[in-house]
């Protein structure tokens, strides 16, 4: 599909069902248009990492997924030597001589490619998602700068290894750590919030089949209410469209005082939260 | 266009957001890839490669605003710099010449605008309110707020509001929650009412004055460059967003301990994998280190002096309770209690306050802060129950009320711990001055350090450096 620009990028993203504001069909097409990685950041569930799916969607790619998580190393993101493999090469082999094997068993044959490596190599253009990349530490984001800058990798035992295709990179990150400066300067960076109450009633449409506008809209507005309330945790669009679908499945048409008060602990997880809403939206309102 | 770009990224560095070199660069290539005559792309380019926190968003809007509000928006009539009768000239007093303006003519039309949320009526409404109601006149010297405030007042929002539930709310037979719904969602649109119109405004000032001008009396302090003690209410919520990562990388701080790589070699581990192997270690296992827990216990002044830091240390407390198991905090007036229960997971920040303000007993004699009694009840309390992992950290400005500081018990709490910090909120130039008993104080510390802004806390936590716990040590 063409990303020629931010419209029909726009176009292209709501046919797949997912629904972009401006400044997230703007940044999608600088990506694409300057080979740039994009940074994604914003609370949970707005739509960060279904944004990297339906890149992939669209474009028709294959998406290759590095889910970060404290501890995560080289080994799991980038590559690893194929010990065993290269053991049974060195017991089985007893003609050659140590110079010849050793150049065979350290070659890309004995390589187990990770994620990053496997976005470099594939022949195919792919979207590479890194997602929620706060969660590693500070030194092993050092790891990615060189494939964000360059789109290539460097072994020492191979040499470097650039992309064969480019890939449209995303990473995603919950802001549970800033960010090393590096890694932030070599990326467009996009800030989703949640939406506001015509696009998240937009989203329901296109992700709840069934749902009536009237139903829709109330839900769209429900939630936006309820952001508005100093909360443990805002209720996400994940939890919008759970909530829509429990009220279908419930036969609801219509959402009243009762219903929301019955039906709160879908948008909500904490008690408090949960009390909090339920006396701010469900008694008699502001004068 | 580029030398306006220029400016604007001048104005950014001099608002305090950090834009270097690479992402000026970055965003002037940038823009030569896009359609160059359309506010929105060129908003959201410059914004995706200048702008990389989410705090400096607001900072960088206003200056926008001011820098480019006469590019236009897509699909509306666009607006020529500088050859628009920009501010009518000043009113002569005769009113010859013009045509008597009808406000309720206006008000119509805004109204159907509000009511059908057509953006381009209400822009145009804007700009008449604005030519017609505000009064602007060239050169004069008053803020963008004065008009602001002459066109809303002749305007009269809260009727408009009244008319448009009433428009809104005629058609259909709605239920009382509906109601309610639908008044927020009136609320929303007003608010955007009167962007358009400050906006409107602005473009004017711009138009009279140049854009620098109209950008340095916009300028604000960004939120991490705002005085903790005098921060507004809102101006600590937009803090709260940047707090939960800072306590995070204090986390990391405070637990890292002398480089060792992955732990000890596992040696059974290690041979029952090599039997897949044929015998040969091929993948030697590690043991996992063990990983540091540190305990930090907090101690804040809460005293009347310090409302708003305060508010801000127990924020920052809040936030240490979700990342640190073993956290205990303390708050101090005249004298101590532990309020570590009142936070925690599960817990919101609103009742975890209330709690402190209501059932912490830290006034026993007259609510003034009394740093000594209050260090000396914490010692004989508590003092037996600190280890050598414990880093003690103190928030408060050691203002004393001429009391005597009796800093003797200090040296015994720093004996006892890991390590003993104290952060300031009041400029260094301060401290020792009037009732402040810093000096005192500091002589016991592992170290000192001046809070008075994010910033500040932020660059604390960079740059922490602790001993090692003695434990560690003596292995
Ligand atoms: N703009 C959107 N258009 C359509 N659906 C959306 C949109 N935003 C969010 N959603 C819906 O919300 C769900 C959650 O989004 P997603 O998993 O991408 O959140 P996230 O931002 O990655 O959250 P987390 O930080 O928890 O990983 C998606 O599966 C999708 O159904
Ligand atoms: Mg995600």
């Amino acid at each position: 599909m063409n990303l020629e620009s931010p419209r029909s990028v726009a176009d292209a993203l709501r046919s797949v069902d997912y629904l972009p504001d401006d400044r997230i069909s703007q940044v999608v097409f600088l990506a694409n248009r300057l080979d740039k990685p994009i940074l994604v950041e914003g609370p949970a569930g707005v739509g960060k990492t279904e944004l990297a799916k339906s890149l992939a969607r669209i474009t028709g790619r294959d998406l290759i997924r590095l889910q970060c998580y404290e501890g995560l190393d080289e080994a799991k993101a980038l590559y690893e030597w194929n010990y065993k493999k290269q053991l049974l090469r060195i017991q089985s082999d007893v003609d050659h001589d140590w110079g010849e094997i050793e150049q065979d068993i350290f070659s890309e044959e004995f390589l187990l490619t990770r994620p990053l490596l496997e976005a470099i190599r594939s022949e195919a253009p792919v979207v590479l998602l890194i997602d929620e990349v706060d969660r590693v530490e500070v030194e092993t984001e050092a790891l990615l700068l060189e494939i964000l800058s360059d789109f290539q990798v460097s072994i020492p035992e191979l040499g470097t290894m650039a992309a064969r295709t480019q890939p449209i990179v995303v990473l995603t990150s919950n802001n549970t750590r800033e960010l090393s400066e590096a890694l932030k300067r070599r990326c467009l960076f996009l800030h989703i919030d949640y939406p506001d109450a015509q696009r998240e009633q937009e989203i329901l449409a296109a992700r709840v089949p069934g749902l009536s506008e009237h139903l829709a809209a109330q839900v769209a507005r429900v939630a936006r209410s309820i952001r508005s309330l100093d909360l443990k945790k805002a209720p996400s669009v994940s939890e919008t469209i759970d909530w829509a679908r429990t009220l279908l499945a419930l036969s609801i048409d219509d959402v009243d005082e009762e219903i929301l008060g019955d039906t709160l602990h879908v948008l909500l997880k904490y008690q408090t939260d949960i009390e909090k809403a339920a006396k701010e939206l469900t008694s008699s309102p502001r004068a | 266009m580029l030398g306006v770009i220029t400016g604007f990224i001048d104005e950014l560095r001099a608002a305090g957001v950090p834009v270097s070199m690479v992402e000026a660069i970055d965003g002037m290539r940038a823009v030569e890839a896009i359609e160059i005559g359309e506010r929105v792309a060129l908003r959201e380019t410059l914004r995706a490669t200048l702008i990389k926190n989410q705090r400096h968003e607001r900072a960088f809007d206003t200056a926008f605003d001011v820098y480019f509000s006469t590019v236009p928006l897509p699909d509306s009539t666009p607006i020529e710099e500088g050859s628009r009768p920009d501010l009518p000239p000043p009113d002569r007093g005769d009113g010859s010449e013009r045509a008597p303006f009808d406000i309720d003519a206006l008000l119509d039309d805004l109204l159907q605008a509000l009511a059908r949320l057509d953006e381009e009526a209400m822009r145009r409404g804007a700009r008449t309110a604005v030519d017609e109601l505000a009064g602007m006149e060239p050169g004069r010297p008053v803020g963008g707020t004065y008009y602001l405030y002459r066109t809303l007042r002749r305007l009269d929002l809260a009727d408009l509001e009244a008319r448009l539930i009433e428009a809104l709310m005629e058609d259909e037979d709605l239920s009382e929650f509906d109601q309610r719904l639908l008044r927020e969602e009136i609320e929303t649109r007003l608010e955007r009412l009167r962007q358009e119109i400050e906006e409107e405004i602005r473009r004017r000032l711009v138009a009279d004055r140049g854009r620098d001008a109209v950008a340095r009396t916009l300028r604000r302090p960004l939120i991490e460059d705002i005085d903790l003690m005098h921060a507004t209410t809102r101006d600590l919520q937009e803090m709260e967003a940047a707090i939960g990562p800072l306590t995070r990388k204090l986390a990391a701080r405070l637990a890292r301990r002398r480089r060792k790589r992955a732990g000890r070699l596992d040696f059974r581990r290690t041979m029952r994998k090599s039997l897949a192997t044929g015998g040969v270690p091929a993948e030697p296992q590690f043991r996992h280190p063990r990983p540091h827990r540190p305990e930090v216990w907090l101690l804040c002044d809460i005293s009347g002096s310090m409302a708003t830091f305060s508010r801000f240390t127990l924020q920052f407390t809040h936030a240490m309770a979700t990342h640190f198991s073993k956290l205990r905090s303390f708050a101090f007036v005249d004298t101590i209690d532990e309020v570590t229960d009142f936070f925690g997971a599960g817990v919101d920040f609103g009742s975890a306050l209330q709690r402190v303000t209501t059932e912490a007993e830290v006034v026993w004699l007259d609510g003034h802060s009394d740093y000594g009694n209050s260090l000396e009840t914490f010692n004989t309390t508590y003092g037996r129950q600190l280890t050598p992992r414990t880093t003690v950290i103190i928030t408060g400005d050691a203002r004393n009320n001429y009391r005597p500081p009796r800093d003797k018990v200090l040296g015994e709490i720093a004996e006892a711990a890991r390590a003993l910090v104290w952060l300031n909120p009041e400029p260094r130039a301060y401290w020792d001055t009037g009732d402040s008993a810093m000096s005192h104080y500091a002589a016991h510390c592992t170290s000192v350090h001046e809070v008075r802004t994010l910033r500040q806390l932020e660059q604390f936590i960079e740059e922490l450096t602790l001993p090692g716990t003695r434990a560690s040590q003596n292995a």
